[in-house]
């Protein structure tokens, strides 16, 4: 495992030569609800989605800086994880435009956004339980000959590929220490390891932007700390992040970027410190803070039917 | 009471023409549900084009037997395109009714007096149609019977192609199904979304799936036609798919082989039962129940059979718990 | 757990035998087996020359003229399913099948003489395309009929719809509830009780025997296993094989009646033609959908199934007994699937295949009006089945089913929740 995870914030930033980009970079970046970005990889307008008659997703204007780790943090039920299904195609929003790479992308299919480099997680994780660790990353691996019909009949075409994506399997299973469990079946693991793996096989993409929902829910603590390490690694290698969650204290060792979403629209950006004093996201948070007991079950109700 | 008969007549029909059909529809299933999760419960819509491909080919039109074959394949491809473009979207149960209900939709039109001319209405075609198959023969013309195995001669040659395309389309699934394309539509059967957010067209997987399935079901009517040398609508009712999914439980589903174990168990089960019933009742060991009720029981053990391996071994008999093909959604 | 399986498929094995007592065997038939019937006129007079064919799927082909006296007699070589066809171009001029689904149809022949009955018009035209009635006229009557066939439809379906509400189980032996219901009011019938009292005693027997009963030893202890929702399908269809040629086992094959009300003579009332049996099915119909929608609305036990149906994670958290509103459906379900077995029984006849038969029709009524919601089946059996009669004006009447599995299919592609249905439903 590499150290760097251990590390302290202070020696952090000469480590982390891509935190201190993105932190310079995002440095005059004004702290208001969708300010412009000097870099943006992702640019939303006008984004809505209604559930019967709550709008569970009303964005007028967002940006996601490359190369940043952006937070979409906010209350149970202010809409992140809609806003991640209609940016990454899952579900269709009634009204807005984005783009990803000053591409227009709205109404795009899923796999196809996936194809461009905007790969996601799940919050309920997907691991596909009975195949193994090793299997759900070859999967992962994009532009697969062997995946083609006719070719897969043909080893001899796809074996030398199938091998050098084994390689890259490798290392990055071992980087997430999961290279002792090769061959176990992805349903054999733990929860935490299941993000892991999901984790990991999303990067077996190659993607340019890598969108996590809420990848800490369910992780046993003592795993937390190692994978908010994964997370920066991430960015270190050039990847932009973008991640999901609903716990405050959670993003402040790790974001360089936070967005604040309730009720459907985003309420403050800014760096973690700055956000975290903001009025207006306290008095979401503490304001919603008696709801939140209720809204959990329908929260958790809406994404299990989501996930069929 | 003859064992000798009893045991004769089983082991012919556990490895016969009957037995290769289903196998045939078994394997297709193999590929869409077992592997890729696609619950198709219209596989005989697939069969049924098979055959009366050959039916309306050779017999309407008087046209050769191997054109019939193509047509059967490119009929099979049609349906499955057309049930799919629409269908492939939609959810598990959805894909269910939907598939069953095409099936029976296609059967009526078949049956119906407003097309006897080309599909013979509910009599169906009868008549030469696999002539041209049964002309190549090679075996002696003087060949009476193998021991134990009651074959004519005629049958034993569709016996014989009809088990070599079973083990080619098996080597195909094999083939596939150990390659990178058999692990996206594993995957598929696991989650799909989860396979969508790698980036993988999982419609074009679906379809595959699906059109492979119809083929080799299809192929499962082409033998079907040729052997019985008769294409009848009303033995393409739902009940056909099902006993295919029984087969495909039996020998356990998502496994190469399991269609080919499932089918040779299921048939020999089902002559086995047959069989003995009728000769006890023949013999008059039992007399409350008449020579046609056996039709009845045969079925009624199969349904339960489909029951008790649903609950207690949905892996099938000699499956592996772990790698279950079911209910991943 | 394994246990209580093992108990639940006892228990069926002895319901099946129960069956197979309630319905008496027949005793073997030493009579050769043959396809038999007098072919006549609504009068009386002998129709002659017509060819009935019978063959079956093992290539087997028989046929016979109708002689002088308007019989005819096809022999058999044994007994088995076979298909038995009228040509309907060696009819005399003037004579048509009363229903064109006559024309062909595929019989399970018990060894013996089976009894072929071929009911003739004579005059007019068959309904299609009849020149004597306006076409006003007609409409008006397929309407009527089609309302009618819709109520029945829906009393098969609300079951289908409230079972899979509440359990998310696709039943596909819920067919088998209605032939169930029918030949169990059979049974009572036969035994010398008027099938107006037969016809109750089997529904409430039904309710809770195939109703209560089949949940709690078959269902409920899969729930528990936590069986999958597609495992679950597959048992429905095994069930549904075993309880149908357990019935054609003990009942037999062939169509059969109730001993009362089976030939009612038709009246007409206004525009109107039909029989009072079919009004006063129709009207009773009405009535228990009718009660059975207001017991959802204000009953407790209602509420809480509507409850149930929306959200069954959340219904089981604000306290509901899941399990008791689940037991409580299946036997309101069976019960008014029995009454439609009867109903059909009645207006028609009773045959060991006519829940399947019925299966894809209420499959298609539910998926119109939305699988799952509560109102939806009743709404769209109506429509499925005016559609279904209205149809037959445009196309043969024995292709009526496949405009309505046609209708089932393109509602499905365009509008997946159904009429009623909310969008959020379909994930």
């Amino acid at each position: 495992m590499p150290a760097n995870t251990d590390n302290d914030l202070a020696s952090a930033n000469d480590l982390m030569p891509g935190r201190a980009a993105a932190v310079a970079a995002l440095k005059d970046v004004p702290h208001v609800p969708g300010a412009q970005k000097p870099d943006p990889i992702l640019v939303a307008d006008h984004v809505s989605r209604q559930f019967g008659g709550l709008k569970a997703v009303d964005v007028a204007h967002v940006e996601i800086q490359r190369g940043a780790i952006t937070a979409l943090i906010g209350p149970n039920g202010a809409g992140k994880t809609t806003l991640f299904n209609l940016l990454t195609g899952f579900d269709k929003p009634d009204t807005g435009k984005w783009t990803f790479n000053q591409q227009q992308v709205a109404g795009m299919s899923p796999y196809k956004l996936a194809r461009k480099g905007m790969v996601r997680t799940f919050q309920l994780t997907k691991a596909l339980s009975r195949m193994t660790v090793m299997d759900n990353m070859r999967l992962g691996a994009s532009g697969q000959l062997g995946e083609r019909f006719f070719p897969s009949l043909l080893p001899f075409l796809w074996n030398a590929q199938e091998r050098a994506n084994e390689v890259r399997a490798l290392e990055l299973l071992g980087r997430f220490n999961l290279d002792a469990k090769l061959d176990d079946f992805a349903g054999s693991l733990s929860g935490g390891q299941r993000k892991l793996l999901e984790m990991a096989r999303a990067l077996m993409t190659n993607p340019e932007m890598v969108m996590l929902d809420e990848p800490m829910a369910g992780v046993n603590p003592a795993l937390t700390q190692s994978l908010l390490g994964h997370i920066k690694n991430i960015r270190e290698e050039g990847t932009t992040v973008l991640f999901v969650e609903h716990d405050m204290d959670m993003v402040r060792d790790i974001s360089d970027w936070v967005i604040v979403m309730a009720q459907g629209q985003i309420i403050a950006e800014g760096p973690p410190d700055a956000v975290m004093r903001d009025r207006q996201v306290i008095d979401a948070y503490l304001g919603t803070h008696h709801d939140q007991a209720l809204t959990k079950d329908g929260t958790s109700l809406t994404q299990d039917s989501s996930g069929e | 009471m003859d064992f000798g008969i009893i045991f004769s007549q089983t082991l012919t029909q556990a490895i016969g023409i009957t037995a290769i059909i289903y196998c045939l529809a078994a394997v297709g299933l193999n590929v869409q549900f077992g592997y890729t999760g696609l619950l198709n419960f219209g596989q005989v819509a697939f069969v049924a084009a098979g055959a009366y491909a050959v039916g309306v080919i050779v017999l309407t039109f008087d046209l050769s037997l191997w054109l019939a074959i193509l047509v059967g394949i490119l009929a099979s491809t049609l349906l499955a395109l057309i049930l799919g473009i629409p269908t492939l979207r939609l959810r598990a149960d959805y894909l269910a009714i939907v598939t069953i209900a095409a099936s029976e939709l296609l059967r009526l039109l078949v049956r119906s007096i407003a097309f006897k001319d080309t599909f013979g209405g509910a009599q169906g075609l009868n008549g030469k149609l696999g002539q041209q198959f049964h002309d190549l023969n090679p075996l002696p013309s003087d060949f009476t019977s193998l021991p134990v195995l009651t074959w004519t001669r005629q049958d034993l040659w569709v016996v014989i192609v009809g088990w070599l395309l079973v083990v080619l389309f098996t080597l195909l699934v094999w083939g596939l199904v150990r390659s990178p394309w058999g692990r996206v539509v594993k995957g598929i059967r696991e989650d799909e979304d989860a396979v969508v957010s790698l980036g993988k067209n999982v419609f074009v997987y679906k379809m595959q799936a699906l059109v492979l399935g119809g083929i080799i079901g299809g192929f499962g009517g082409i033998v079907w036609a040729v052997a019985k040398q008769s294409v009848q609508p009303d033995t393409f009712q739902p009940d056909f798919t099902f006993f295919a999914y029984t087969i495909l439980l039996l020998g356990g589903a998502a496994r190469v082989f399991g269609p080919i174990v499932g089918a040779i168990i299921f048939w020999f089960l089902l002559a086995g039962v047959g069989e003995l019933l009728s000769q006890m009742i023949q013999a008059g060991y039992i007399d409350f129940l008449s020579a046609t009720d056996v039709g009845s029981i045969r079925f009624i053990l199969m349904g339960l059979g489909l029951m008790l391996l649903m609950i207690f071994r949905p892996q099938g008999i000699f499956g592996d718990r772990r790698e279950l093909a079911l209910d991943a959604r | 757990m394994v246990k209580h399986i093992r108990i639940a498929l006892g228990a069926l094995m002895l319901s099946v035998i129960g069956l197979l007592a309630l319905g008496g065997l027949s005793p073997a038939q030493a009579a050769d087996t043959a396809v038999i019937g007098v072919l006549t006129t609504p009068g009386g007079a002998p129709v002659e020359g017509v060819k009935i064919t019978v063959t079956n799927e093992e290539g087997f082909t028989e046929s016979d003229t109708s002689d002088a006296t308007g019989a005819f007699r096809v022999p058999l070589p044994s007994g088995g399913t076979y298909t038995i066809e009228v040509d309907t171009t060696t009819f005399p001029d003037g004579i048509a099948l009363s229903r064109e689904d006559d024309a062909s149809r595929t019989l399970l022949v018990l060894s013996g003489e089976k009894k072929l009955l071929v009911p003739l018009s004579e005059g007019g035209e068959s309904a299609v395309s009849a020149s004597g009635d306006s076409t006003l006229d007609q409409i008006i009557q397929l309407f009527f009929d089609g309302i009618l066939y819709g109520l029945l439809i829906a009393l098969g379906a609300v079951g289908l719809n409230l079972v899979f509400g509440t359990t998310g189980l696709t039943n596909f032996s819920h067919g088998e509830l209605l032939t169930l219901g029918a030949f169990t009011a059979l049974a009572l019938n036969e035994a010398g009780i008027n099938i107006i009292i037969a016809a109750p005693i089997a529904i409430v027997f039904a309710a809770f025997a195939y109703g209560w009963g089949q949940n709690k030893i078959l269902w409920r202890p899969l729930r528990r296993r936590k069986t999958g929702l597609i495992a679950a399908m597959i048992v429905s269809i095994g069930l549904a094989i075993v309880l149908r040629y357990t019935i054609a086992l003990v009942f037999g094959s062939g169509p059969r009646t109730y001993q009362q009300f089976a030939g009612q003579v038709g009246i007409s009332i206004g525009p109107f033609n039909t029989t009072p049996k079919a009004l006063i099915l129709g009207a009773l119909a009405a009535v228990a959908l009718g009660i059975t929608v207001l017991w959802l609305q204000r009953s407790r036990i209602g509420k809480a199934t509507r409850a149930v149906s929306d959200n069954p994670a959340l219904a089981s958290a604000t306290g509901i007994d899941v399990e008791r509103v689940i037991a409580v459906v299946w036997i309101v379900g069976a019960g008014l699937a029995a009454f439609a077995g009867i109903y059909l029984g009645m207006t028609q006849s009773s045959i060991w295949n006519m829940g399947q038969r019925m299966l894809l029709v209420l499959f298609a009524a539910v998926i119109l009006g939305g699988l799952g919601t509560i109102y939806g089946a009743i709404v769209g059996a109506l429509v499925v089945g005016v559609f279904i009669n209205m149809t037959t004006l445009f196309i043969p009447t024995e292709m009526k089913t496949v405009g309505a599995l046609f209708l089932m299919i393109v509602i499905l592609l365009v509008r997946p929740q159904g009429l009623l249905g909310r969008k959020e439903r379909v994930g």
